[in-house]
């Protein structure tokens, strides 16, 4: 990986030999661009996502919700540019909503998920013996359920609602970041500045939040990136199946359900709202694995 | 050898505990007493009194302490018996008999597709680096992967419907009286729902074996004089077929999810369906019951797995 490099202004020569100023967040997104085009293409997807998420009720052009009976299955045409869907609402308004609530769940669940992963993994690397015995052997005991099983029984015990959702997939997130976390844990804890802060008497606790924590968050964003991309498919599929967000609410997922009815008559139905999902999940994707090459290329494989 | 395997069966064993635990403890979060679930019916204004409320409990056990429900779960479930479905009163065995079959047929045979495709591909583009090709079998590798299993799906079946006029089958074909139209009506479930780990698969290959060529003993082999395929087959794929194995191991879980997904919109009478079905009816001993099901496939699959990685791999063997 390259060096991250300054420019050389009148500032860098003032300094002492040796001391360089720290690039700019600018200086480093252009270096980040240059270096990894195609992440730096999946991040501007994924800030435009953001962008169309929050500005939503001024970029759609119709009410998501409101059905209209002349506009059933209508077929793509200046007012509705991406047509109409089987209760005749605008599917281009739903996708914009639905926008809203992948981002939502994939991001609050992702941040739930991998920040206990990120405190079982650290907890457990660091004390090791019989703490980490146990911990990993109950991520493993949760690894047994494949992702959609295990959200799909949460879901089921615990009722269709957005909150549910998140839950559900942030347990989903909890054991593979824990487990690439401790195995980042073991090795920074054996490092010479752990072994200082241990020598002057710091508390188990002061070292993990702030030596070793700090270490840790080039992973964390790593680990998070990735896994959005994922929560974002889970959350579309449980929609799809009718038991994530209630069906009243615009989601991508929930708008592909029973649209293998109108394959015939209507494909922008459809095609819009998975064309949807995969533009993002590809986008992420490429974002996630350009910062973990940028960022952390130990973990190249671990996902 | 005999120390790792011995170690790794004994970590199976408490996993498997831990799961059987999750799921006895995820089932107990239900609001509500079982007994009184069932009775009320599946619409919810069923009348019943007191007594049978109090007979039922007794008859499903749900009256006992909570450990001696769980001991008896086990110890029924390593009798072969998984309980009755809340909703129709019937074996669970039965149900699951009929239509575990199918899954695992429709899991085996997208895996395997996947396999046969993805290989080639993944050499052809690693041989043949940077050239359309390989241009070519990435697109194919990056898209295949962020592409939502359900959503191929339905794009194969507007494809078939509007190019072939396709219906869902009604009944699916047993693959033992009729092997070639079980076949028929399998394949393009299994190529959705094998379709991202195709993707996948493709990608390990391509990066192990752009690994493998840089190794001393590919250049050793053609310094000697080998014929190129021996070279690739026989000296670089074996070593790529480690990584590939790896992947294909842990998307198994991954692989039995998605024919939840895939299974009720082609319409095939397998595990996954039935789990659908039985999360809309509410029947939660028969969610219990595949849920656990899929879990222990899950915990075998990736122990047979790391069996045959050791075995592959000495390195792990004596590590």
């Amino acid at each position: 990986m390259a060096v991250y490099r300054l420019d050389q202004g009148e500032d860098a020569l003032s300094l002492p030999s040796g001391v360089r100023p720290k690039p700019t967040v600018w200086q480093n997104l252009v270096k980040f661009a240059k270096d990894k085009p195609l992440g730096a293409v999946g991040g501007a997807i994924a800030i435009l996502l953001i962008i169309v998420a929050i500005f939503a009720p001024l970029i759609a052009p119709h009410n998501p919700r409101i059905t209209n009976h002349e506009a059933v299955l209508a077929e793509p045409s200046s007012e509705m540019f991406l047509g109409g869907d089987q209760l005749g609402r605008d599917v281009f308004s739903r996708l914009v909503y639905g926008a809203q609530i992948s981002l939502l769940v994939g991001i609050v669940s992702v941040l739930f998920g991998v920040t206990i992963g990120l405190a079982v993994g650290l907890v457990s690397g660091y004390f090791g013996g019989i703490v980490d015995l146990g911990a990993q052997r109950v991520m493993d005991a949760v690894m047994a359920f494949p992702a959609l099983i295990l959200a799909l029984s949460i879901m089921a015990v615990m009722g269709a609602s957005i909150i549910n959702v998140i839950i559900a997939l942030s347990v989903v997130f909890v054991p593979g970041a824990a487990r690439t976390i401790r195995s980042q844990a073991l090795s920074i804890k054996e490092m010479d500045y752990v072994l200082a802060a241990r020598a002057i008497g710091a508390s188990d606790a002061r070292i993990m939040i702030r030596h070793m924590a700090p270490n840790l968050v080039a992973t964390y964003i790593v680990l998070a990136t990735i896994s959005l991309g994922w929560a974002i498919v889970v959350e579309a599929s449980l929609s799809f199946l009718g038991v994530g967000v209630p069906p009243s609410v615009p989601t991508w997922g929930g708008m592909l359900t029973g649209a293998t009815k109108y394959v015939e008559t209507a494909w922008w139905v459809a095609v819009f709202p998975g064309l949807a999902i995969a533009v993002v999940v590809f986008a992420w994707n490429l974002l996630g694995d350009a910062l973990r090459d940028v960022l952390d290329p130990k973990l190249r494989g671990a996902s | 050898m005999n120390l790792y395997v011995v170690k790794r069966l004994l970590l199976f064993v408490p996993t498997l505990l831990l799961v059987t635990i999750i799921v006895f403890a995820l089932m107990r979060l239900i609001p509500g007493d079982p007994a009184y679930l069932r009775l009320i019916g599946a619409d919810g204004d069923a009348e019943f009194t007191q007594e049978q409320l109090e007979d039922l409990q007794a008859q499903l056990g749900t009256d006992k302490p909570l450990v001696q429900q769980y001991g008896l779960w086990i110890w029924d479930m390593l009798r072969g018996d998984l309980g009755l479905s809340m909703i129709h009163d019937t074996p669970i065995v039965d149900d699951i008999k009929d239509r575990l079959p199918v899954t695992i047929e429709l899991t085996i045979l997208s895996l395997a597709l996947a396999t046969l495709i993805a290989v080639p591909l993944g050499v052809i583009s690693a041989v043949m680096q940077d050239s359309p090709a390989d241009y070519a079998s990435r697109i194919i590798a990056i898209a295949g992967v962020a592409m939502p299993n359900f959503w191929l799906a339905i794009l194969i079946i507007i494809f078939l419907v509007n190019f072939f006029g396709w219906l869902a089958p009604l009944r699916y074909a047993d693959l033992w009286k009729d092997p070639l139209t079980n076949l028929q009506q399998l394949i393009f479930p299994a190529i959705a729902l094998g379709f991202y780990n195709m993707a996948l698969i493709a990608r390990v290959t391509r990066s192990a074996m752009l690994e493998v060529f840089r190794e001393d003993y590919i250049r050793t082999a053609r310094s000697k004089g080998l014929n190129e395929r021996v070279v690739i087959v026989r000296h670089a794929l074996k070593n790529a077929s480690l990584p590939v194995l790896t992947i294909s191991g842990w998307q198994i879980g991954r692989l039995l999810a998605g024919t939840v997904v895939i299974e009720k919109i082609f319409l095939v009478p397998g595990v996954g369906r039935l789990l659908i079905d039985s999360i809309f009816a509410r029947d939660f001993t028969m969610i219990q019951a595949i849920v656990m099901i899929v879990a222990t496939m899950v915990l075998l699959l990736n122990l047979i797995v790391d069996l045959m990685y050791g075995w592959i791999d000495p390195r792990i063997r004596y590590a």
